[in-house]
C-alpha cells in the first residue's frame, strides 16, 4: 500500500515558488516550513520528510531548523494559539496575574492544549508593545492593556 | 523641533501610501542619491554623524565604507534591513514599520545603491502582522512605479527587494545569526572575522542596518549632513532619536526627540512621571540588555557616548522603568529567564551560565538564597563578559545583573536574610 501524500500540489508549488528569492534551494527551508504549517497548523514527521525531499536536504537537517525556531510547531496545536508575553515590561505591569488567570481558566500549563482542542498556551518573548503592557497574542491578533476581566471577554471571541 | 521620522504619521491608524509619502517629500532623497557617486553617499552619511539605532551605535557611514567596491568586489552584494525588533522592552521599530513603510524602503534603496548591492531583504519579526501588510503593499507600489526592479528611474541601477518574515528567536537580532536565518539555517552566530561587510549573506559582502537607522537615510540625502548633525544636542552624533518608556509611568509611549535629550526630560516631561502611588527606583535605559541606572544618573543625555560614560548603554533608547512596588529580583528573574531561554546553545558559557544565573535568582526570590549565591552571580557576570562568549547575548544578559548587584545589593541581602521576598506578603 502506498502511503498517502501529506503535502498538496498547491503547497508544493508554493514552496517551489519561494526558491526564486534565493540562490540555493536549502535557503527556502524556513519558508517551506512556514508554508507547511500554514496549511496543517503544525509540521508532522511525514510532512517534514516530504519537505526535505523538495528542498533536496536531509530530513535531519530540516528538522534541526524546524526545532530551532519557536514558531514552527512540531506537535499539534489547538484551533487557537495563545502567545503570552513573559518579558520584562509585561512582568512589571502584571504578567503574573494574567498567566495565573489563564492557567486556572483553561486548566492547562505552557505547552499544553485544552481537551476540546480550542486553545494551546505558549509563552513568548517580548512582543514589542511594551507601552501597552501586559499584552498577549491569540493567533494573529494582539491584545493590549490586559486585565483578567478584559481577557475573559476576549477568550469568548475564539471558538 | 523637527521630527523627520514621525512628523507625517497619520492619526487614523493607517500607513502612508506611496502617493501620500511622495506628497511629504518622499523619494526625493533617492532621486538625489541616484545622481551621486555611491562613495559620495557613504561619505555624506558618515559626515551626518548617524550611528546605528539597533543598539550598538556603530557609525553607519563607517560600516558602509568597509564594503569592497568596484570591479574586483564579489557580487552580488546584499543590503539587509534588520526589522527583527526583539530586545525586551523595545517597541520603536514597530511604529516606523506600521506607519511609514516607504521611508524604510527608500532608505534601503539608497543604502543598496551606495554599496552597489542588487538584492535586498527586509527581515521582519513574525509578531508584527500589521507591519507585514504595510511592507508588502509598499513593496508592490514601489515596484509598480519603478523605484524597485530593473533600471531604477533610468539610472541603470537594478534592485530586487523582498520581505522575509521570521519564525522567532531573539538570536536573529544578532547580524550574523540573522544572515544564517535568511539562508534557511539555524540562527546561530558566526565567527568574526570575517565580518559580513566582507563575507555575509551567501558569503557575499552584506550590510545589515536597523530600521530606525535606515529611516534616517532619505532625510540625510534630501537635507544634508549639517542639517542632520544639528538635529542632535550631542557632539559628534547626529539626528533625532525615538525614545520610549514602559513600566509604571503615567504616559508610556514613544517620542521622537533630539538625540541627547536627558533621561529626566524623557521620563518626567514626556512620560509624565511616575503613576500615583509608585515611586522611581531605576531604569534600564535601552532595553533588557543594558545596565541599570538610578536617580543619580537622571541628568545624563541619552546619546551613545554619555550613557556609556555613566556605565550603561543607550541601546535601543526604549526605557524600562522599575518602580518601588516591583521586586528588582523578580524583574531580574524575568530578564535572565528570557536570556537563558533565548540562548542558542552554540557556546558553553552562555548555554550553561545563563540557566545557572536564572536558577540562583529563582532560589533567592523563593527565600532559599545564601550569601554565597551573590558571589556566584558575580562570578558569572565576569565569566560571561565580552570576549568570553561567541556573541553579545550573554554579555548583554549580564549587564542588568551586574548593575543590580551594585545598586540593589540591599534588596538581594534582604531576601537572603529574611529568607523570603519582601515584596510578597
Amino acid at each position: 500500500m502506498t502511503q498517502e501524500q501529506i503535502l498538496s500540489e498547491k503547497e508544493i508549488s508554493e514552496i517551489k515558488d519561494s526558491f526564486k528569492h534565493f540562490p540555493l534551494k536549502s535557503a527556502a527551508c524556513i519558508e517551506g516550513l512556514k508554508i507547511v504549517q500554514k496549511y496543517h497548523r503544525w509540521v508532522s514527521d511525514e510532512a517534514l520528510k516530504e519537505l526535505a525531499a523538495i528542498l533536496e536536504m536531509s530530513v535531519d537537517a530540516v528538522d534541526s531548523v524546524a526545532t530551532y525556531y519557536n514558531l514552527i510547531y512540531r506537535k499539534p496545536v489547538g484551533r487557537h494559539v495563545i502567545h503570552v508575553c513573559n518579558s520584562v515590561s509585561c512582568y512589571i505591569m502584571g504578567y503574573d496575574e494574567i498567566i495565573a488567570f489563564l492557567r486556572h481558566k483553561l486548566g492547562i500549563e505552557y505547552g499544553e492544549t485544552t481537551a476540546d482542542d480550542r486553545f494551546t498556551l505558549l509563552s513568548v518573548s517580548c512582543l514589542g508593545d511594551c507601552d501597552h503592557a501586559p499584552v498577549l497574542m491569540i493567533d494573529d491578533d494582539l491584545h493590549q492593556n490586559l486585565t483578567t476581566d478584559k481577557l475573559e471577554k476576549i477568550l469568548n471571541n475564539y471558538e | 523641533m523637527e521630527k523627520p521620522l514621525t512628523e507625517h504619521i497619520k492619526t487614523d491608524g493607517t500607513w502612508l501610501t506611496l502617493t501620500e509619502y511622495e506628497e511629504t517629500g518622499g523619494y526625493q532623497g533617492l532621486r538625489k542619491a541616484l545622481s551621486m557617486d555611491p562613495l559620495a553617499i557613504t561619505k555624506l552619511v558618515g559626515d551626518s554623524g548617524l550611528k546605528g539605532r539597533g543598539g550598538a551605535g556603530f557609525p553607519t557611514g563607517k560600516k558602509w565604507s568597509m564594503i569592497p567596491m568596484g570591479k574586483d568586489a564579489h557580487y552580488p552584494k546584499y543590503f539587509v534591513v534588520n526589522a527583527d525588533e526583539m530586545e525586551p522592552g523595545s517597541f520603536k521599530d514597530r511604529l516606523l514599520l506600521e506607519t511609514n513603510p516607504h521611508q524604510i524602503i527608500e532608505g534601503a534603496i539608497i543604502g543598496a545603491f551606495a554599496i552597489e548591492a542588487n538584492f535586498s531583504f527586509i527581515f521582519l519579526r513574525w509578531a508584527y502582522h500589521k507591519a507585514a501588510k504595510a511592507i508588502t503593499q509598499a513593496l508592490q507600489e514601489a515596484y509598480e512605479v519603478g523605484y524597485l526592479g530593473k533600471n531604477i528611474l533610468g539610472s541603470g541601477f537594478d534592485l530586487e527587494m523582498s520581505l522575509h518574515i521570521s519564525v522567532g528567536r531573539y538570536m536573529c537580532g544578532e547580524e550574523t545569526a540573522l544572515l544564517n536565518a535568511l539562508e534557511g539555517k539555524r540562527a546561530i552566530p558566526r565567527a568574526k572575522p570575517p565580518y559580513p561587510v566582507v563575507s555575509g549573506l551567501f558569503g557575499k559582502p552584506t550590510i545589515v542596518n536597523n530600521v530606525e537607522t535606515i529611516c534616517n537615510v532619505p532625510h540625510i540625502l534630501a537635507k544634508g549632513a549639517d542639517w542632520f548633525m544639528k538635529l542632535s544636542k550631542s557632539e559628534g552624533e547626529g539626528g533625532t532619536k525615538l525614545y520610549g518608556a514602559s513600566g509604571r509611568v503615567k504616559n508610556p509611549g514613544l517620542w521622537e526627540l533630539p538625540l541627547g535629550t536627558t533621561l529626566r526630560e524623557i521620563l518626567e516631561v514626556h512620560a509624565g512621571g511616575m503613576q500615583d502611588g509608585y515611586s522611581f527606583k531605576g531604569v534600564l535605559p535601552g532595553g533588557g540588555s543594558t545596565d541599570f541606572l538610578t536617580d543619580e544618573h537622571l541628568d545624563t543625555p541619552m546619546d551613545f557616548e554619555s550613557v556609556q560614560k555613566v556605565g550603561s548603554r543607550m541601546g535601543t533608547g526604549t526605557i524600562i522603568v522599575l518602580d518601588d512596588k516591583t521586586c528588582p529580583i523578580g524583574m531580574l528573574r524575568s530578564l535572565e529567564h528570557f536570556f537563558a531561554h533565548e540562548s542558542c546553545g552554540w557556546c558553553t558559557p552562555c548555554r550553561e551560565g545563563l540557566p545557572w544565573t536564572a536558577k540562583l535568582l529563582d532560589a533567592i526570590d523563593a527565600g532559599r538564597g545564601k550569601m554565597k549565591d551573590l558571589e556566584t552571580l558575580e562570578f558569572h557576570t565576569k565569566y560571561m563578559a565580552p570576549g568570553n562568549t561567541f556573541c553579545a547575548l550573554a554579555p548583554g544578559a549580564m549587564e542588568p545583573l551586574q548593575s543590580a548587584l551594585k545598586y540593589f545589593r540591599y534588596d538581594f541581602e534582604k531576601h537572603i536574610h529574611e529568607q523570603k521576598c519582601p515584596w510578597k506578603s
